[in-house]
């Protein structure tokens, strides 16, 4: 971040916009108005698609595992270990790590994302499927359920919740995640904050698309919770 | 639906798990007459779950074999032996995410029929187990009473009409009024559908109650006694059975038997002003003459019209207690209580 803030012109220059905008008011309604268009809508898209194809992407990994890994701790010991491995890499250093392999691309952008998904999707889901109780497993199996029968009629739609609770904040946390993005593509509601930085911290357009990535988060938060109702009609028995 | 039932024999059953010096179940032989109720009871470690779960191939038999009607469980195909048997376990194990009326329909979705018939099957059922169906097929589990789940189990344990019936303490995690009351509502249903039933408790009076048959296991999976409940009363095989039972195994034996059955004395006018109905056990017939301090009671039909007189000589000298060494027990019982 230094080096690229010293890279940005030495005299402040808001160009030729609203008085507010020159004198880099705290929020101006006339910039917002005008650059909406060009600037904000472009990357609000950009920042939902990246975030679903991330959340997308490491949904389906971490089901595959977690099928494999619910039942077997040799699977599932070095999995958990691996995920929790990911998630401790800082962000921006996985971003610059990955650039030398796969360059400055969305593929960069992605793989970093979905790793940040694995370990959330992951372990509330082989928690979901280990909660479900076990005379609820004994009367399934007692009953002539196979393990197929067992698994998606019963296990699964029990792990639901949790399934669900792990996807919330997987979503949250890639939306807030791929505005850093922004240092490898110029794509997403980090690329405009990115900009803003180096016109000498213009606010209007930090305050703009920072609230957009937050009000996008709480959405997204929102529909997945009314999801989570939907599924669920039997925990609020 | 008509009904049936099938015998089921056990052939020298054996359950042993590796490294363990002593089989869970030692070559136990049994047979259970088709349409009757067999209760598996001991004490902890005697192998009565484990022998149960071997019929259902939950647990796998390591030697001997088990035949229904006359056919290996080895030789069944695994699902569909389990669909064709009725599982009933005391924590319910109910689909918490699933409908009352959805649980029930369980294994007849599994058979695939068809709608109509299933949810025919349904109502039916709930109505036979004493649930509404209108009203409580809609909800989930959560929102049933402990006695209410039970009931669904039992309902849908009964679903595809199965010939035999396999109850793991079905009623021991509920209070002692409701279990009483679905122990007598079970033996209702099954005075109707007659199944074959192998029914499992610690609880040598829930044994008593609801057997037909009593197989008494001991440590180690062995059989001690199998016999109907008035013999495992009054004839108890060894130390170990008449332990078992408890030393008020005679006043037990009163239990099995009431009032009507007895030769009642002609009613006598003003005699005796209390009356119990004819359907009252003996044991509690006794508990109420020892309470009243009185030697005679009356006993009335199903209308309050009086039968006859019965007293308490004939209570105590019940001759099947007295033709074995449980009748001294029984008559120091009452002895003992009559002096209080």
């Amino acid at each position: 971040m230094i080096p690229l803030l010293g890279a940005g012109p030495v005299i402040p220059n808001f160009g030729e916009g609203s008085s507010c905008e020159r004198t880099n008011g705290w929020f101006c309604g006339s910039w917002l108005s005008g650059h909406w268009g060009d600037t904000l809508q472009p990357a609000l898209l950009q920042h939902v698609e990246l975030s679903l194809v991330a959340v997308a992407i490491g949904f389906a990994i971490a089901a595959l595992l977690a099928v494999a890994g619910f039942r077997r701790r040799l699977v599932d010991a070095p999995v958990g270990a691996f995920a929790d491995f990911l998630y401790t890499i800082p962000s921006l250093a996985l971003f610059q790590l990955l650039v030398p392999f796969t360059g400055l691309t969305e593929t960069t952008v992605e793989i970093a994302l979905v790793s940040y998904t694995l370990l959330i999707l992951y372990r509330n889901m082989v928690e979901g499927l280990r909660a479900v109780p076990a005379e609820v497993l004994e009367s399934a199996r007692g009953m002539g359920l196979t393990r197929v029968q067992t698994f998606v009629r019963v296990e699964l739609p029990l792990a639901a919740p949790a399934v669900v609770a792990g996807l919330r904040i997987a979503t949250v946390s890639t939306i807030s995640i791929a505005t850093v993005a922004a240092f490898v593509i110029p794509k997403g509601l980090g690329y405009p904050i990115f900009i803003a930085i180096n016109q000498n911290l213009f606010k209007t357009e930090i305050l703009a698309a920072g609230g957009l990535a937050v009000a996008l988060a709480l959405a997204a938060d929102a529909l997945l919770s009314l999801l989570q109702r939907a599924l669920t009609p039997w925990s609020r028995a | 639906m008509p009904t049936h039932a099938a015998e089921l024999v056990f052939d020298e059953a054996t359950k042993q798990y590796p490294g363990r010096p002593e089989a869970a179940v030692d070559r136990l032989s049994l047979t259970v007459p088709a349409g009757e109720i067999c209760v598996l009871v001991g004490p902890s470690g005697g192998g009565k779950t484990t022998a149960l779960k071997l019929v259902n191939r939950l647990i796998a038999l390591s030697d001997g074999d088990i035949r229904i009607d006359g056919s290996s469980i080895l030789e069944h195909d695994l699902t569909e032996l389990r669909r064709s048997i009725g599982y009933v376990i005391q924590q319910v194990g109910l689909f918490p995410h699933m409908t009352v009326e959805a649980n029930v329909a369980t294994v007849p979705r599994l058979l695939g029929w068809s709608r109509q018939r299933i949810r025919e099957r349904v109502a039916e059922l709930l109505d036979l187990v004493g649930l509404d169906h209108a009203a409580d097929g809609r909800r989930y589990p959560a929102q049933l009473s402990g006695g209410q789940r039970q009931r669904v189990g039992l309902a849908r344990a009964l679903a595809a009409n199965p010939p035999l019936m396999l109850m793991d303490e079905p009623f021991g995690a509920l209070d002692p009024i409701v279990r009483g009351r679905l122990q007598d509502e079970f033996l209702r249903l099954q005075g109707e559908l007659r199944k074959t039933v192998v029914f499992v408790t610690h609880d040598i009076d829930e044994a008593i109650r609801i057997g037909d048959r009593i197989a008494i296991l001991r440590q180690g999976g062995r059989l001690a006694q199998y016999d109907t409940p008035e013999r495992i009363l009054r004839e108890p095989a060894d130390d170990f059975v008449a332990q078992f039972v408890g030393a008020d195994r005679a006043l037990k034996a009163l239990a099995l038997r009431t009032l009507g059955e007895l030769e009642l004395a002609p009613p006598d006018d003003g005699g005796s002003a209390a009356a119990l109905p004819a359907e009252t056990t003996l044991r509690d017939a006794l508990a109420f003459l020892v309470a009243e301090h009185a030697d005679r009671v009356g006993v009335v039909d199903g209308d309050g019209r009086a039968l006859g007189v019965a007293t308490r000589e004939q209570l105590l000298g019940d001759p099947g207690s007295t033709a074995s060494p449980a009748g001294g027990g029984g008559g120091s019982a009452g002895a003992g209580a009559g002096s209080t």
